[in-house]
């Protein structure tokens, strides 16, 4: 029946390291800052999309986890607005907003304000994507799995969305971590794929190695 | 049983009043709220005309009973969330009820004060005002003095944050996962904010145009509004008239530009198309669209192409009530539907201000009269964020 | 300054401003439109370009709308570059 929703994909970007569906993809120098390892991601998966640089790195870590997400995920419909997005974090933009507010001692710098809001990671994750559906951006303590399916539930009961990125993408600094979920109605094939709260606890909380 | 969505009680507080009646007071005179800024220590004090509200963080933090050295963000919020749930007079014991509101700052305006002192010297600065830094935290704030512990959250989205947080509070009540809900949003002015909208020269010099062909830009504003949203079953039980329903919301991606929006408007007119799909109604049922309109060239020719797509050749009035209360970001969804709630409730039209030259590409002009007595049956508010995040509520008359 | 010189400066200097780290000083002719086709650079790189400006060479660009004239390519801002230094000496 097509009441059911199921994880079709998950991707996950944390300590240097982006897995797929649990199986680990690509792996980086463990002392390595942000900065490095985004853009040695970037270069790893072959992104080729040069707006990449000008990002904040919330916006690169949002990208590389949506680009692996997506990669050979077939869709029956093209359709723009199809796609909804929902993500959340606790740490708002505040890596970028620490960043532009130096420069305002001297002189603003225009490209990082722009980047001084969480919800710009959907913008450009929107932007790469062509996406033109519903997109909604939380600030929770933590990632809140009971939250999102309760929301990305209702997107697909209310609104004409056929499928919805959701997940968490933080990054307070060298810290960061982004779990991305790809949530599709369809018949699951087994319990482990439906898209409740505890799959996606149990994604979340495991891989993290936090329990 | 009925889906619909009361809404019961309203509380604002901007440039141009601290509270609901002397903010339609000042949209009646025709009364701006801009002026120089006098609040900030900026080296645009000169140049750069804001709207302020016009109390000091002492003042409001004796009429809130908050400490006077919390950011300002909480305190402009507190105000008017408190507003909206006296003047719903509601007994939320035993209710259900959800604190939703929006922000784009945190709790920045005390932050960027203490970077200051605390760059020079690794000793000076208090740390009291950086715990309240995060964006959540003036939601958190607000709603223990409140005494809502049910259901809290912030929503960020840049200027549609709070048009976001109001459709969100009204699917919790339609899912009835919530009895009550107090939504809106606020943002206080901080030089963090000022110093960025100026790096990217969006800002008018002068008092804001909005809709006009000689439009230079936006003027920043702070305040916070709030609407309070119930149940049929809870709106069964209370005394008060309710002011109007939300009957409908969309948002959408314009997925053009991380701060520009599309020429055509795309993520406008879907969000306004969605919104009227929504609410089951068509262009010409729409009496009032409060519009965006911020005054930035990009903006308004943004959001007048796509209303030409949807509404042509029936346009109802419109105007922004931006040119009275400038730019007020996170908040300005419930600034707007506090005034949008209010419109249907008195039959009220708000003018545009400062308007004087239609722009060029456009058929149809905003309206430049307050006008009362109207029948007013459905009024949409737009609200359009950077990152491309399109909103647009729609309130109709019970 | 000899233009020369000034423009495979700027060329750097846009470089490092503007983040193109896929860009060499030598892939930026000194006639390639920088705005919409050439180096595809948008509105926010434009305002970078102005902070550039006033940051190395001292000169503030208040106009908006003069942008796209100044900087069409790296040679036009050259050219405003060394007309501006002379006025200013």
């Amino acid at each position: 029946m097509a009441d059911h929703k199921k994880i079709s994909a998950y991707s996950i970007v944390r300590n240097n390291t982006v897995s797929k569906n649990g199986a680990l993809i690509f792996e980086y120098e463990k002392d390595a800052g942000a900065n490095d390892f985004l853009l040695a991601a970037y270069r790893q998966f072959a992104i080729n999309y040069p707006k990449f640089y000008k990002m904040d790195n919330l916006c690169k870590l949002g990208i590389i986890a949506a680009e692996v997400l997506l990669k050979d995920q077939t869709f029956e419909s093209n359709d723009p607005y199809a796609t909804g997005i929902v993500l959340s974090n606790a740490n708002s933009s505040l890596d970028t907003d620490i960043k532009y507010y130096d420069t305002v001692a001297n002189i603003a710098s225009p490209a990082l304000f722009v980047y001084t809001l969480p919800n710009i990671v959907i913008g450009e994750i929107s932007i790469k994507f062509s996406f033109k559906g519903e997109n909604a951006f939380f600030i929770f303590d933590s990632f809140n799995a009971d939250f999102t399916t309760h929301y990305v539930n209702n997107l697909f009961d209310t609104t004409g969305i056929h499928r919805c990125i959701c997940g968490w993408v933080d990054l307070p600094g060298n810290d960061y971590e982004a779990i991305l979920f790809l949530i599709e109605k369809k018949e699951t094939l087994n319990e482990q794929e439906a898209f409740t709260k505890e799959n996606l606890n149990n994604i979340y909380y495991t891989s993290n190695g936090k329990s | 049983m009925s889906n619909a969505v009361f809404v019961a009680g309203a509380g604002i507080i901007s440039a141009i009043g601290n509270n609901v009646a002397e903010n339609l007071h000042a949209l009646e005179t025709g009364t701006p709220g801009m002026s120089k800024i006098t609040l900030l220590d900026s080296a645009h004090k000169e140049t750069l005309p804001v709207a302020e509200v016009k109390r000091t963080n002492e003042q409001l933090a004796a009429i809130t009973g908050l400490p006077a050295h919390i950011t300002r963000t909480a305190l402009l919020s507190l105000v008017a969330a408190k507003e909206a749930i006296n003047d719903a007079n509601i007994n939320i014991q035993g209710l259900r009820t959800g604190f939703i509101s929006a922000n784009s700052v945190g709790g920045m305006d005390k932050t960027e004060n203490f970077y200051a002192q605390f760059l020079s010297d690794k000793n000076a600065g208090r740390l009291r005002n950086v715990i309240n830094h995060e964006c959540g935290r003036p939601a958190e704030i607000v709603a223990d003095a409140l005494g809502i512990k049910h259901f809290v959250t912030t929503i960020s989205t840049a200027c549609s944050s709070s048009a976001n947080a109001i459709f969100l509070g009204a699917r919790m009540i339609r899912q009835n996962m919530l009895d009550v809900v107090i939504a809106g949003g606020v943002d206080a002015l901080t030089k963090f904010t000022l110093n960025g909208f100026n790096s990217l020269m969006i800002l008018d010099n002068e008092f804001c145009k909005p809709f006009d062909e000689n439009r230079k830009g936006l003027n920043l504003g702070e305040g916070a509004g709030y609407i309070v949203m119930v149940s049929e079953k809870v709106a069964a039980t209370l005394k008060t008239k309710m002011y109007c329903t939300l009957s409908g919301w969309c948002n959408a991606n314009d997925a053009y530009h991380q701060t520009a929006s599309s020429p055509g408007g795309t993520g406008s007119l879907l969000a306004m198309k969605g919104a009227l799909q929504k609410a089951g109604l068509s262009a010409n049922d729409i009496d009032y669209i409060n519009l965006h309109g911020t005054g930035t060239q990009n903006n308004d020719i943004a959001e007048g192409t796509a209303i030409s797509t949807l509404f042509a050749p029936r346009y109802p009035k419109m105007s922004s009530t931006k040119s009275f209360t400038g730019h007020t970001l996170g908040a300005s969804g419930g600034v707007e539907a506090v005034f949008s709630a209010l419109s249907v409730k008195h039959g009220l039209i708000y003018p545009n201000l400062r308007f004087h030259t239609q722009m060029k590409e456009l058929s149809f002009a905003p309206e430049t009269k307050f006008l009362k007595e109207q029948s007013i049956k459905h009024v949409m508010s737009n609200s359009f964020g950077f990152g491309g995040n399109c909103s647009s509520l729609i309130f109709s008359g019970v | 300054m000899e233009k020369a010189k000034l423009m495979e400066d700027l060329k750097q200097q846009i470089i490092a401003q503007l983040n193109l780290k896929d860009l060499t000083p030598e892939s930026i002719a000194n006639e390639q439109p920088l705005f919409v086709e050439g180096l595809g650079l948008d509105s926010i790189d434009a305002l970078e370009l102005i902070v550039l400006l006033q940051q190395e060479y001292k000169i503030k660009l208040s106009n908006a709308e003069d942008g796209p004239k100044v900087f069409k390519s790296v040679s036009t801002m050259a050219d405003y570059i060394i007309q501006h230094q002379t006025e200013n000496a």
